[in-house]
């Protein structure tokens, strides 16, 4: 009796993981004569607001150069694949994008730590990697083979305090969202503070799916700083500026660029106005000078973008869309020789884009100046620019 | 002093939240001593059924209100005709894994249903925050406890004087001696778990306008409103309701004078201290029922 | 001698072959890099497995266990520079030690409230890892993990490492399959049918859970040793509630009170998103589906089930 069903059971078992793997080892055809470029982005998950429109804009990308007759006459494939915001996911899809789709470049990820955890896989297999992420440690220090076009939180935090201290305020109260991205814009803020000559007197943390804030905001009050940031990506942050209002603070609130966003002013509501953050010029592509260099640019991608997918464009798919095009543009000649296009990525420069003007070089492989944002504030429900 | 009046006001804006659902998981419990995990769920059906009622199609209040209770309602039945009634080793660990699984299910039907994004719906009343001794609580803070506190009135009677609520608590206590006496031991079960789900569905109402809402909004909210209920005692649906409150200001507190850092880790650090001490909770029965 | 030995355990030497022919035919650093973490997740899953279907305790929280020996391995040997050799009994004693601590009241309870208790510690040690900035690297994550060296030979090699992750799990079973087969084994199915009548029989019971909880713990450790050091890179997210929720799928579709369902667990788990990735909007739903679709039909696991299903067919066209 204990025998023949435990051995059975054993069988069983292998024969099934057999058959799965013979599933999964299933050969794949390889489409000769195309550039193959991988894409890797939090498509669904908690960073999906980020992920989805960088699909999105990748695609759309690859499709106009590809009826443009694509690249030294081969066509583009993009092959993308969905992390969750999961590190582990992530390492997966990059490794099944070199190793089994062959790829010679890759785009993404979307997020810090999705990317920081497929850094050393890039590296060693020598394949370069534009990331769509915000943190600083991606590519400083710099590292050969990844890039990325996201602005860092270094610079977002920069022009924030310099639109404070021009204020002459001299008081900081912090509140910031328990995750890579409120963690990194936290420490850049406590970092750069004295360099603005500014203090920060309080530091609170929400998590991004509370509900009230209004605890951590009565004891960032109580330390009655000038000026509060609030640095967090949706709801949070719209929480927060509700609260802000509920309890009456009289103080100017500054977000991240994190809610660069029109969901922001659609959760916050009537609560949004007066907010001061920094953002790429995507936001006020049309309140821009005639003359700014990223005027033609913005207003492609926005009317490209929005009439194709139906839906409001936002600096996020933006990254996605200057990597794609910037790794365009150094494909060409290389005959996808990786190497080369390691070198002609670093080459690039004057290269004008949705997040900013950008220039790499050996030495920065994220290659955005500080006019690479803008201070906006949410006036009557839109956004209105500041002009330094 | 004012910082802690608004503490405390804080804590009953969030011990609110917790207190309406805290009381969702006490009525299955009352009735059918199960833990349903993805109770957070109906929440966010209940939320998310307003942002499409209430805010997008502009529909009158109350009757955006009756018909996403309504609608989750029938997501419970269904959930009771074909998860739970259909299994054939109902042991704990069966069961939980069951509705942990269905918890997972829902929230992608929530993700396909509703899109990855947040959205806000509009409070009840337009009446700016009430402000007492210099500390501000909202309006809505106010409609939650109102209702919350109805409900508990209401379901309690219903248990207490009713043929139908004795019946069901009959069945809790032993389900082989109420089929004895004739109770329809299935209808109750599959009562309990409608009545659940409305509760449910309540609670995502009315806290839609204070939370942003969207997909995975269920997920924290269900464990820290099971934290409530357990905190409170599981049986006891006042218990839930002073297990929330007890949770929120407990949580507002510990963000004033300790860290805001540890707010999350509050309610689990109290679930657990319940567990090792009273595991019945503060206004359950003296002894833990085993299973 | 030989050959009865041989015959008992044959299957330990199909696998073992299994284990070779696969790490000398297959030449992709993908299917590398997926065998290996079909490998870790199988440790995971072999000490939950007996912590729910032979002990028969559930635990919501385990990932807590796979996140401490992770973290434990990364901070000593990146932060103090120990070698991973050292860190190793060192996370698996970490791990065990905390376990014997959470264990202690929680195994007290039963049923629902055991899967409370673990659940609260699983979310805890996630908001812990998530917050205590300085020594973990926060929600950030913790990078610059060294690969792993034991002894002269550094594991850099994706070929290497899949062979030892898995002569790993080929002990681990073998260790485990031991410990069903004792006393101990015996002891620890009486408790699963019946407390009651285990404890009336003089068994133990409160020690026994312990000892099984650790030891689960200390596997789970050893899961998380081996991830932080084949990706080097570890962060808070991949050891939350989700993850928990992953590992009891993985044992419950696997089959509970089997060794070999904890591969079979890992295996399709593993899988099964990069089958979906495809319908990746609907992998939830699936995902959902699957787990409630498998503890409905076939609560022993789908080992079983199928088993069953079929020997029920073949009685009755007999």
């Amino acid at each position: 009796m204990s025998a023949t069903p435990s051995i059975r059971n054993r069988l069983f078992s292998v024969i099934a993981v057999v058959v799965g793997g013979l599933l999964f080892f299933c050969p794949v055809l390889l489409a000769a004569d195309s550039f193959k470029v991988g894409g890797v982005f939090s498509i669904t998950g908690p960073a999906s607001f980020l992920g989805d429109p960088e699909k999105k804009s990748m695609e759309m990308v690859v499709d106009a150069i590809n009826s443009a007759g694509g690249i030294d006459g081969r066509m583009l494939e993009a092959v993308i694949y969905d992390t969750e915001g999961d590190p582990q996911r992530a390492v997966n899809a990059v490794s099944k994008l070199i190793n089994r789709d062959g790829v010679i470049a890759i785009i993404g990820p979307s997020l810090t730590p999705t990317t920081l955890a497929v850094k050393n896989l890039v590296e060693s297999a020598k394949i370069p990697l534009i990331s769509c992420a915000a943190g600083i440690q991606i590519t400083q220090p710099v590292t050969p083979w990844v890039f990325k076009t996201a602005q860092s939180d270094v610079m977002a935090v920069a022009t924030v305090y310099r639109h404070i201290q021009k204020s002459g305020l001299k008081t900081v109260g912090l509140l910031s969202v328990a995750n890579a991205f409120g963690e990194s814009g936290k420490q850049q803020l406590e970092e750069q503070a004295a360099a603005f000559g500014l203090q920060v007197v309080a530091a609170e943390k929400f998590g991004d799916k509370d509900s009230d804030m209004t605890a951590q905001l009565t004891k960032i009050r109580k330390a009655a700083p000038d000026a509060v940031v609030c640095w967090g990506t949706n709801p949070g942050p719209a929480v927060v500026a509700k609260n802000f209002g509920q309890l009456g603070l009289e103080m100017p609130l500054y977000q991240s660029h994190g809610v660069a966003s029109p969901k922001f002013i659609e959760l916050a509501g009537s609560a949004a106005e007066g907010i001061f953050l920094p953002t790429g010029k995507i936001l006020v592509a049309g309140l821009l000078p005639a003359d700014d260099p990223q005027k033609a640019v913005l207003t492609n991608f926005i009317e490209q973008f929005e009439s194709r997918f139906q839906m409001p464009v936002s600096g996020f798919g933006g990254y996605a869309y200057d990597a794609m095009q910037i790794l365009a543009k150094a494909l060409v000649g290389t005959d996808g020789d990786t190497e080369k296009l390691r070198a002609n990525l670093e080459q690039v420069t004057g290269h004008v884009g949705v997040s900013g003007v950008f220039n790499f070089s050996p030495q920065d492989h994220n290659g955005l100046g500080a006019d690479a944002f803008v201070m906006v504030r949410i006036k009557n429900g839109t956004w209105e620019l500041i002009q330094e | 002093m004012q910082e802690l009046l608004q503490y405390l006001f804080s804590g009953i804006t969030n011990g609110a939240i917790y207190a309406v659902i805290a009381v969702g998981f006490a009525v299955l419990f009352n009735a059918t001593e199960l833990i349903n995990f993805a109770h957070g769920e109906f929440v966010m059906l209940g939320a998310l059924g307003m942002v499409t009622l209430y805010s997008s199609l502009q529909l009158p209040l109350t009757l955006a209100f009756l018909l996403t209770t309504v609608g989750v309602s029938c997501v419970g039945f269904l959930f009771e005709r074909f998860a739970i009634r259909t299994v054939k080793r109902p042991e704990p660990i069966v069961l939980v894994i069951i509705t942990v699984g269905a918890s997972i299910f829902l929230r992608g039907v929530g993700m396909l249903g509703w899109g990855k994004d947040a959205f806000s719906v509009d409070p009840f009343s337009t009446h700016p925050p009430f402000s007492i001794a210099g500390a501000h609580l909202l309006p809505q803070s106010l409609w939650i406890l109102v209702i919350v506190l109805g409900a508990v009135v209401g379901l309690h009677l219903f248990f207490n004087r009713s043929l139908t609520g004795k019946a069901m608590l009959a069945c809790a206590i032993s389900r082989r001696a109420a089929w004895l006496v004739g109770i329809p031991t299935g209808r109750m079960v599959q009562l309990a778990f409608v009545l659940s789900a409305a509760m449910g569905a309540v609670a995502g109402i009315i806290i839609a306008p204070v939370t942003m809402c969207s997909y995975d909004m269920g997920t924290l909210l269900g464990l820290k409103g099971f934290c409530a209920a357990m905190l409170g005692g599981l049986g006891s649906l006042w218990g839930g309701v002073l297990g929330g409150f007890l949770l929120g200001v407990l949580e507002a507190l510990g963000v004033g004078f300790l860290s805001s850092s540890l707010k999350d880790a509050i309610a689990f650090v109290l679930l657990l201290l319940i567990l090792y001490v009273r595991p019945a909770g503060l206004l359950g029965a003296r002894k833990v029922q085993r299973f | 001698m030989v050959a009865r030995y041989l015959r008992r355990n044959w299957a330990y030497l199909v696998f073992l072959a299994a284990v070779g022919v696969t790490g000398c035919l297959v030449q992709n650093a993908y299917y590398f890099q997926v065998l290996t973490f079909i490998g870790i997740n199988t440790l995971l899953a072999l000490g939950l497995n007996l912590l729910m279907g032979y002990a028969g305790q559930i635990s919501l929280g385990h990932a807590a266990f796979y996140g401490i020996g992770a973290y434990t391995t990364a901070i000593l040997t990146t932060t103090w520079g120990l070698s991973p050799g050292l860190a190793l009994p060192c996370a698996l004693a970490i791990a065990a030690l905390v376990a014997l601590v959470v264990g202690l009241p929680t195994l007290k309870l039963s049923g629902y409230y055991l899967g409370m208790g673990t659940l609260g510690f699983g979310m805890i040690v996630h908001i812990f890892l998530r917050e205590w900035t300085e020594v973990t690297g926060g929600a950030s994550g913790f990078i610059g993990i060294p690969p792993l060296t034991l002894g002269p030979i550094v594991f850099t090699d994706d070929r290497a490492y899949f062979y030892l992750v898995w002569a790993t799990v080929l002990l681990s079973f073998i260790l485990t399959h031991r410990l069903i087969r004792s006393r101990v084994g015996r002891a620890l199915r009486s408790i699963h049918d019946s407390e009651h009548a285990a404890r009336a029989v003089g068994v133990d019971t409160q020690r026994l859970k312990l000892q099984v909880f650790i030891f689960s713990a200390i596997l789970a450790a050893l899961g998380g040793f081996f991830y932080a050091h084949l990706v080097n890179f570890i962060s808070p997210d991949s050891f939350n509630f989700l993850v928990s929720v992953r590992m009891v799928t993985m044992v419950v579709i696997g089959g509970m009170a089997s060794v070999w369902g904890a591969l079979l667990g890992a295996s399709l788990l593993t899988l099964l998103p990069e089958w979906l990735h495809t319908f990746s909007d609907f992998e939830m739903v699936v995902y959902g589906l699957i787990l409630m679709l498998v503890m409905i039909l076939m609560p022993q696991g789908l080992t079983r089930g199928i088993l069953d299903a079929y020997e029920r067919s073949r009685k009755n066209s007999r």
